[in-house]
């Protein structure tokens, strides 16, 4: 039996085990919206295509299966693009499925034509103009075994729309023959035991985690070398939650907004540890100061992160749980475990020290402060919830007070700082877990930038709960500004003009509530957490409060702005 | 460093935007870069010349190894290789220089390709050391076009 192109691309789907499309539809993309209404996909009609692809993302994020969205060519295409470099800067597995102009009138600047593959080159993966019918089933499967092995991450599909209306016999490939793609994913045997020897033999060592660990299901296995080896960790941003953020021997946060006890260990340690970690500049602050008296092992499966930016003198290339888990298989040979753990002593004590600089205190006074706000939010959801992320200081003041302690939990845009993200990303979040509590610690700059998906978790009774940190200020532009441009606020003061954040939530039928003062924030949350809707809460906060601690860029990451 | 480095990659459209974007968008430096059809039509052979310290090149050479397009990396330096390179010289001629013309091209084994009343057209073979002296010799005469190849390469044996 022939089949068209669009029931292909749905069976392809359905066959993927795909549950939810995110979508937006247009001009190009008819044929598959008509007959999308005859499958049963949860469909998500988003406000903006860049939402549809950060709710894709978010629900990667959580559930670690491969996000879908839907757009239509041209200017859907084009709105697209922030979402797929947001996750390909932070390895987020996403099918992004692109209407295009008949084959015919491609070249044409024919209306709503954009060459989405061409723009999309540098931020995706891979990506594929599907141009015969023939080939829609093994560029599909292809797409989604890109997308989800090896380093995951973004991968475009361009389809013209004459292409979803031809006709062929419908056959899925069992399998993926791509002879320019075959990921690493078990660990050099010689190399693992060289590193465990140099684990072994050092008296300063960290451990420094990133999201490879959370990508690649490792937090059990890395738990289990940590407790073993009594080594200590501090997770990147994206790492955050791959280890619990309250267990004793973790460090926090480290680089630009991490602790105090992280940024010293990491200065003084003589072992670095890196796990599907990729030295970014954030982390590292000045490169030569950054670890400067450690031996250096990297795991990762990216073989071009390793020696990118920092020499390294054990490359281990691999998925990050597999290899922990070769490691603890050789490592339970080893007999000397317990008195390696013992011979750390000294070095705990050394970092017990730097943990009394209590890095993160401040002060309540008579006005709210943001920190204040996340450290509530933490307590009344008992660390469980799955927090999102805008992009600025709400970002930091999340990663730094919202103790994180299980994986797949924090969805914020690392890499590219995408502001905007956090709101469309909790959407497809709460849409992977409806019953889990869903929070997106905004600013008043940044949940602005797609405020449109309100309409989206109303309609779809998505009851994500948003925490606005509203300051007036584009925060951490205002903190830049304060600290390396003479305190001239320019073009950084939103509240000057401001929606009223209630009203604006009741307008689109969500809740609005607002905290102006310390003891509204307990019951404003409260009364959020309790709510089957949507909810918007406005916490006015201290405008110029700070992130702290502080390394100003380009400086190593030990000289700390405290307060 | 200067590196001479083959590529192997799909023969599809598109898979030399993706090469040439890598090292702009990387900010790579690429001196030179052939690209040509195997004798497996699926397969397209590219020889790029880039140059860097070794981290760098390194670099070149993971991230090229990363495009899903790009089936096989080989960084000669190191190995054993040869080199050629291909330019087509058109050099203004007249009855002083006509002589010295041909002469020059008869001792670095080049062709006339094409004779016109004003001008010769010649096609020189070598690596690119051959290639800047035969140009550099024919300055005098008046150099009006030249055509190069960039350089291909395949190792020995």
């Amino acid at each position: 039996m022939k089949r068209t192109g669009a029931q292909i691309l749905l069976e392809c789907l359905k066959q993927e085990g795909v549950e939810v499309i995110f979508n937006y539809p247009g001009g190009a993309i008819l044929p598959i919206i008509h007959e999308l209404a005859d499958w049963d996909f949860r469909t998500i009609l988003v406000r903006h295509e860049q939402g549809a692809v950060h709710a894709a993302d978010g629900y990667a994020r959580v559930s670690g299966k491969v996000g879908v969205c839907l757009v239509t060519s041209g200017p859907g295409a084009t709105n697209t693009v922030t979402g797929i470099a947001t996750a390909f800067m932070d390895s987020v597995p996403l099918i992004v499925l692109t209407g295009q102009v008949p084959t015919h009138l491609i070249g044409n600047d024919a209306f709503q034509e954009a060459d989405i593959v061409g723009i999309t080159r540098p931020c995706t993966k891979h990506s594929y103009l599907v141009t015969d019918v023939r080939k829609l089933a093994s560029r599909v499967k292809e797409a989604f075994y890109v997308a989800s092995t090896g380093r995951p991450g973004p991968v475009l599909v361009d389809l013209p729309k004459d292409v979803m209306s031809h006709t062929t016999t419908f056959k899925y490939p069992e399998a993926v023959q791509i002879r320019g793609y075959k990921p690493t994913l078990d660990g050099n045997v010689p190399q693992i035991r060289r590193a465990l020897k140099l684990i072994l033999k050092s008296s300063r060592p960290v451990i420094y985690a990133g999201g490879g660990v959370v990508s690649s299901g490792a937090s059990e296995e890395l738990m289990t070398l940590v407790e073993g080896l009594q080594i200590p960790v501090t997770t990147t941003l994206m790492g955050l939650g791959g280890f619990p953020g309250t267990h004793p021997l973790s460090l926090g946060m480290l680089g630009m907004h991490g602790t105090y006890r992280a940024n010293m260990a990491v200065t003084e340690c003589d072992l670095l540890v890196a796990i599907g970690a990729r030295f970014d500049d954030r982390v590292t602050g000045k490169i030569d100061g950054f670890a400067p008296h450690a031996k250096k092992i990297h795991i990762d499966i990216d073989p071009t992160s390793i020696s990118k930016n920092v020499r390294v003198d054990i490359p281990i290339v691999g998925d990050c749980k597999r290899i922990l888990a070769q490691m603890l298989d050789f490592l339970h040979q080893e007999e000397a475990l317990e008195e390696y753990g013992k011979s750390l002593m000294p070095w705990h004590q050394q970092i017990d020290e730097w943990r009394k600089a209590h890095c993160l205190a401040y002060e309540q006074n008579q006005v709210i402060k943001p920190q204040f706000v996340v450290e509530k939010l933490f307590e009344l959801t008992k660390g469980e919830a799955i927090v999102a992320t805008e992009v600025g200081q709400n970002q930091m003041w999340a990663a730094q007070y919202y103790q994180l302690n299980n994986p797949r939990s924090l969805l914020t845009s690392g890499g590219l700082g995408t502001m905007g993200y956090g709101f469309p990303a909790a959407i497809g979040a709460q849409v992977a877990f409806p019953d889990r509590t869903v929070i997106d610690i905004a600013g008043d700059g940044s949940i602005q930038m797609n405020i449109q998906e309100l309409a989206t978790a109303v309609q779809y009774k998505l009851p994500v709960k948003v925490a606005i940190l509203n300051n007036g200020y584009l925060g951490m532009v205002r903190q830049w500004q304060e600290l390396f441009h003479e305190k001239r606020y320019a073009q950084s003061c939103i509240g000057e003009v401001s929606p009223d954040f209630v009203r604006l939530a009741e307008a689109y039928g969500a809740y609005g509530l607002r905290a102006t003062k310390p003891e509204d924030v307990v019951p404003v949350i409260q009364e959020a957490l309790r709510s089957p809707l949507p909810v918007l809460m406005d916490f006015l906060i201290e405008p110029e409060e700070g992130v702290y601690p502080m390394v100003p860029a380009g400086e190593p990451i030990n000289q700390m702005l405290l307060v | 460093m200067r590196h001479t480095i083959n590529v192997l990659v799909e023969n599809e459209f598109g898979v030399l935007a993706r090469v040439a974007g890598l090292f702009s968008g990387r900010g790579f430096n690429i001196e030179s870069l052939s690209v040509a059809e195997t004798p497996d039509p699926t397969v397209s052979a590219m020889t790029i010349v880039t140059r860097g310290d070794d981290q760098i090149v390194e670099q070149v050479s993971k991230q090229l190894n990363k495009l899903v397009s790009v089936i096989k990396v080989t960084d000669l330096v190191g190995k054993e290789y040869v080199a050629r390179e291909m330019a087509l010289v058109k050099v203004r001629a007249n009855k002083e220089t006509r002589a010295e013309t041909l002469r020059i091209t008869e001792i670095f084994r080049g062709k006339v390709l094409d004779v016109s009343p004003k001008s010769y057209t010649i096609e020189v073979t070598g690596d690119e050391d051959k290639i800047k002296a035969f140009l550099e010799l024919l300055k005098p005469a008046g150099i009006l076009e030249v055509a190069r190849t960039g350089q291909v390469a395949l190792t020995r044996g």
